[in-house]
């Protein structure tokens, strides 16, 4: 019917045909957007690229006084940075999606499920600047004696307190992907149909095993969201940089300053003054373009597959 | 016996479980209201007039404004608006119209993926592509890669309210002989009106807020300026700047800036909304 009617009327008319090429147009032009994106900075970095290839990503010295540039303590505290902050903000998210979608009564869920909406939409630099006056004096004076005290026996409470560190940017970060991946979890659980709950409770589960049936059949979407939202920590910048403190440096205490791919662009960017240190500089922007775009992929993947399955049957 | 106990060790881990998944949700929401706190109880001591009227002092004087980076702000996201919007509105059009096929799929995909690409990578290339030909930095590059960052969420909220509506108003349309676009322009977008302009205010207020973008291609001004070509002011680079200046007076004022930055979004949103409710009423 739609085909038919589509037939009829734009083979014909003029307009149609102008207004399908215009916003073909645009959509081109985002599909070209990315390829671009990804040119310039292979453009842009070429010059190191050509002079450190692959070694780039496996040396560990960052020298822009000698032009050494070698990302490994980068990489190292960009992933470590995100994993803990997922482990932290993971069981959290999935908690809050539970109770968001299977738990809360309508009349609370809006209104938790706008708040929680609200903390993905504070601006990175706030939560910064409240990381820097609020949470890393609160590291410094109780959290990391605390640990020290208590756990010091593992080298990863280990060195004075200094309050800016991999802790704070750890802490920071599972603040910031806990919305995302709840949200998204949230919408995937609720894909679920009632009929898998309807049909666990009438066989005598408690409403726990009926949500853990759910969660079974909603874990691929709900890895996709959990990808997600490791995608926006490694990418996360400015609370980041704000609270890191900023030093390449592969060091197992938690107390240690580090630095991530980010937060290294964010502050050294201008003050690069010659071209390979530049260079450098988006060679490594162009690693975590490609590190976040195959990331995200897969959990987009993941998510949509999720979502059509349910939709199909 | 062992059957009773059984059934009573399942209800009360059930209940247990639940009542976790409660405190999560109020883990998760107790560092909002901790932000929310300090923002407006820190950032209040320094909101008075001269904050929207008066310039920065310089390095040492107290007291002062940040009239520039407000009017910063606000021309970066209008410069970032006028390519973001009209870029995700159509590309958001071709999506739902004509989107079904190969090539819709992967722009789809690709709107997607941009959309997780980080807002830095984006100051990145706007780098390359337009600070380093003009040989200096602009507004323009940093509203450029404001846009940049607009386009996947106006699009695919565009594309999503348009599927919305339902189909047989636009059958209406053609069968009253309307061609095909009027009735996307006329009948489709203008009833999906409402939910494209929550994507663009969503677009908007997200780019107000970016940082990392604007570093090092709008960079900052101390002086005003509303030249496109010049370096200008943005409020989340002063409070990047003030918040790691050893300067108490300029810490207090990344609070104040933080808290005009949260009242601007919120006013966006409040304005869009009477907009779009105000031309709701009259359809």
């Amino acid at each position: 019917m739609k085909n038919k009617l589509k037939k009829i009327f734009s083979s014909r008319n003029l307009g149609d045909l102008i207004f399908e090429k215009l916003t073909l147009l645009f959509a081109v032009s985002v599909f070209l957007l990315v390829l671009l994106m990804g040119y310039e900075m292979y453009l842009g970095s070429k010059l190191s690229i050509d002079k450190f290839g692959w070694s780039f990503l496996v040396n560990s010295t960052w020298d822009p006084v000698q032009e050494i540039y070698g990302a490994l303590p980068i990489i190292y505290g960009t992933i470590v940075s995100s994993l803990l902050a997922l482990i932290i903000a993971l069981p959290l998210s999935i908690g809050v999606a539970i109770y968001l979608a299977e738990v809360a009564p309508p009349w609370l869920e809006k209104p938790l499920s706008f708040l929680v909406e609200l903390l993905a939409g504070i601006p990175s630099v706030i939560y910064g600047l409240w990381g820097i006056f609020v949470l890393v004096p609160w590291i410094r004076t109780d959290v990391e004696p605390y640990l020290s005290d208590k756990l010091g026996f593992l080298p990863f409470f280990r060195g004075a307190p200094y309050g800016f560190g991999l802790l704070a940017a750890v802490l920071i970060l599972s603040i910031m992907v806990l919305p995302i991946i709840s949200s998204i979890s949230r919408d995937v659980l609720k894909s679920v149909p009632r009929s898998q709950r309807e049909a666990a409770l009438a066989l005598g589960a408690t409403r726990w095993q009926s949500t853990m049936i759910v969660l079974r059949d909603a874990r691929s979407g709900i890895l996709g969201a959990t990808m997600l939202g490791l995608g926006r920590a490694i990418g996360e910048t400015m609370a980041v940089t704000m609270v890191i403190g900023n030093r390449a440096l592969i060091s197992p205490s938690l107390f240690d300053p580090s630095y991530t791919m980010a937060s290294v662009i964010a502050n050294e960017f201008t003050e690069a003054t010659s071209e390979m240190y530049l260079s450098a500089l988006i060679q490594l922007a162009l690693v975590l373009f490609v590190i976040t775009i195959i990331i995200n992929a897969f959990a987009r993947l993941l998510v949509w597959r999720m979502n059509r399955r349910w939709k199909t049957t | 016996m062992n059957s009773r106990f059984f059934h009573y060790r399942k209800k009360i881990t059930s209940m247990i479980m639940m009542s976790l998944t409660f405190a999560a949700t109020l883990a998760a929401i107790v560092p909002l209201i901790f932000i929310f706190y300090y923002t407006i109880s820190k950032g209040i001591t320094y909101l008075n007039l001269d904050f929207f009227i008066a310039m920065p002092k310089p390095v040492g004087e107290t007291g002062g404004g940040m009239a520039n980076a407000i009017v910063g702000t606000l021309m970066l996201i209008g410069i970032g608006g006028a390519i973001g919007v009209p870029v995700g509105i159509m590309t958001g059009t071709y999506l739902s119209e004509f989107g079904n096929n190969k090539f819709g799929f992967m722009v789809r995909f690709l709107t997607d993926v941009l959309s997780g690409v980080p807002s830095i990578v984006v100051g990145v290339v706007a780098y390359t592509m337009v600070v380093l030909p003009m040989k200096h930095f602009s507004a323009i590059a940093g509203g450029i890669a404001l846009g940049i960052l607009m386009i996947p969420t106006i699009t695919r909220t565009t594309e999503e309210m348009i599927k919305l509506v339902p189909h047989s108003l636009r059958e209406a349309g053609l069968a009253l002989g309307i061609p095909k676009w009027k009735t996307t322009l006329a009948i489709v977008i203008r009833s999906a009106w409402k939910g494209i302009a929550t994507g663009v205010l969503l677009g908007l207020s997200r780019a107000a807020g970016e940082t990392a973008p604007l570093l090092f291609t709008a960079l900052g001004n101390r002086f005003w300026s509303t030249s496109i070509g010049q370096p200008i002011a943005s409020l989340t680079v002063y409070i990047y700047d003030y918040a790691k200046s050893p300067f108490e007076d300029w810490n207090q004022q990344a609070w104040t800036a933080a808290l005009v930055l949260i009242l601007l979004i919120s006013i966006l949103s409040l304005v869009f909304r009477i907009i779009t409710r105000s031309k709701y009423k009259t359809n």
